[in-house]
């Protein structure tokens, strides 16, 4: 264990997890542990359980009809499905989606909307933090002389800036992407990339991604999973490096998926 | 080469077929208009645009005061009554018995509502006819189109704006009522302005519930008073059955004259409320989307 794993600890840990959708057994008894003030990647082919674990972190996957889980994911000493309920799960554990997802509201209120559930009606204190999570997107000099125009006028990769600083307002320990520039071009994906390295500072990442030189670029840790199971966890060097399952070098080599 | 040639000489057939037909409409629409519109003020005299028993202005007031109120009932039911059909109610044979009852109420023959409402509104509550229970008859055709558009405008939102807001610790009415009810206003509004122009035209199933007598005095603002104009309890015949009463029934000199300059007053009303309600609802359009939305 390093210096820093032992600072910092674990801000979430799944223990002996299950996920079923009816019949289909979608996840196999997956353990897995997230350090804080990491980047930690999920890869592998689609449809392998990496989507359905992340949403199972902050308890988006209750939305799901039909879907079942078994097992423990533990936050913060707590049993996420047991001891918390998923609104305020969702609070604590933010997620930035695949499609970039603003509200069809103005720049300004997409990023006052969580504040603003939280009870916060304060004019000043919402200048105040959606100047500060804009600025921690990165986006606040390209936004701050249009906040009140729709932010469906944005590009896409504006877009999901937003969407990040938007989860960013409610201040969460940590932040779940789903696959979050696989609808944006490279250069919009670089400045996605560069905001996920510079959020770790403050915010544990968790990030699921199909683009393998992605993980590489920008994680400290690999989870890779085929068909429901956690084949392999290591450091994300090591990983490409040195992988020590057959289907972990088969995937890295290009052999399928 | 052949099939390229044939696909392209189909294409400029269709492209000028589909411009002829749109040419067609609009000309039939305006061609209509200018015919009501002159046909209307050219016979009309200065005591037909008064607030008396010869002139119009009552029937005007009637007409947009039984919108007013229909509106009041049917545009908050029909909006909650859509909510739960697009976001609370599960696929099923409970879910589908609903929707086929309000596809039958909305093409139900409005005199057949005005029958019903005569029986429901009048006769059981021992009532006179009253604007109260015009607006609830017309209610019961507008309520099905308002459900249908909010029903609508909430299923064609994309799932991730909903899926955004949970994402942030929303609960499912917050969610609804901050995202899900702004974003599809400005299709909701496009029900109301349909759901009104049902009550502006409704002649049929007014004849038993809002009645065919007007008689208001300007002075007199008692609400219990069956004189006073915005007394809801009050008989009130509106612009379409004056039109209709004017043409079958009544006796007057100028009886022909009043039915079409009631007409085109009445055409005029329904263009306003349909200006005003889409530009308003265009508005909205800009906030929220940008312009960057049908």
């Amino acid at each position: 264990m390093s210096e820093k794993e032992r600072m910092d600890g674990m801000a979430l840990e799944v223990r002996n997890f299950n996920l079923y959708y009816g019949e289909l057994h979608a996840l196999k008894d997956v353990n897995i542990a997230f350090h804080r003030h990491m980047i930690t990647a999920l890869i592998g082919p689609s449809g392998c359980g990496k989507s359905s674990l992340l949403k199972c972190l902050n308890r988006m996957n209750d939305l799901v009809p039909g879907a079942r889980v078994e097992g423990k994911i533990i936050f913060e000493g707590k049993n996420l499905y047991k001891d918390m309920d998923a609104i305020s799960v969702r609070r604590r554990i933010g997620m930035v989606f695949q499609q970039p997802n603003p509200f069809p509201k103005s720049i300004y209120d997409n990023v006052a909307f969580g504040p603003r559930l939280l009870g916060e009606k304060n004019g000043q204190a919402l200048d105040e933090i959606v100047e500060r999570s804009l600025r921690q997107a990165d986006i606040w000099d390209e936004l701050k002389d249009r906040l009140r125009k729709s932010a469906m006028e944005l590009s896409g990769g504006q877009q999901q800036r937003l969407c990040i600083a938007r989860t960013l307002a409610v201040e969460p320990e940590v932040i779940l992407m789903d696959e979050p520039t696989s609808a944006l071009d490279p250069i919009a994906t670089q400045k996605i990339e560069n905001l996920v390295v510079a959020l770790k500072k403050r915010f544990t990442i968790i990030i699921v991604t199909h683009n393998m030189q992605q993980a590489a670029r920008i994680s400290e840790k690999v989870g890779f999973f085929m068909l429901g199971d956690l084949v392999e966890f290591d450091e994300t060097r090591s990983f490409f490096m040195h992988p020590k399952d057959k289907r972990s070098e088969d995937y890295i080599t290009g052999r399928f998926g | 080469m052949e099939k390229t040639k044939k696909a392209l000489a189909e294409d400029g057939v269709m492209t000028v077929l589909f411009y002829a037909v749109a040419g067609f409409s609009l000309l039939l629409l305006a061609a209509f208009l200018i015919y009501v519109i002159a046909k209307g003020f050219s016979g009309m005299t200065p005591a037909m645009m008064t607030f008396t028993r010869n002139g119009i202005l009552n029937q005007l007031f009637n007409t947009a005061y039984l919108v007013f109120l229909s509106l009041l009932i049917s545009t908050p039911f029909g909006i909650l009554a859509g909510i739960y059909l697009a976001e609370y109610a599960k696929k099923g044979k409970i879910t589908e018995i609903i929707n086929i009852c309000i596809e039958t109420l909305s093409s139900l023959p409005s005199i057949v509502v005005g029958l019903f409402g005569y029986i429901v509104f009048i006769l059981l509550t021992h009532s006179r006819f009253n604007l109260m229970a015009g607006a609830l008859a017309v209610s019961v055709l507008s309520m099905p189109i308002i459900i249908t558009t909010t029903t609508g405008a909430l299923s064609a939102l994309p799932s991730y704006y909903a899926l955004g807001s949970l994402a942030l610790g929303a609960t499912q009415w917050q969610t609804i009522h901050k995202i899900l009810i702004p974003a599809s206003t400005p299709r909701i509004i496009t029900g109301v302005i349909l759901a009104a122009g049902r009550g502006f035209g409704e002649a049929a199933a007014l004849l038993f519930t809002a009645g065919m007598s007007t008689n208001l005095n300007w002075g007199n603002w008692n609400l219990a008073s069956s004189t006073c104009p915005l007394n809801p309890f009050r008989s009130g015949e509106t612009l379409s059955l004056l039109i209709w009463s004017s043409f079958s029934e009544a006796t007057a000199a100028d009886a022909k004259q009043i039915a079409n300059l009631a007409s085109a007053v009445l055409v005029i009303l329904v263009l306003l409320f349909n200006l005003v309600a889409r530009f308003i609802s265009g508005r909205l359009d800009k906030k929220f989307y940008g312009g960057k939305h049908g």
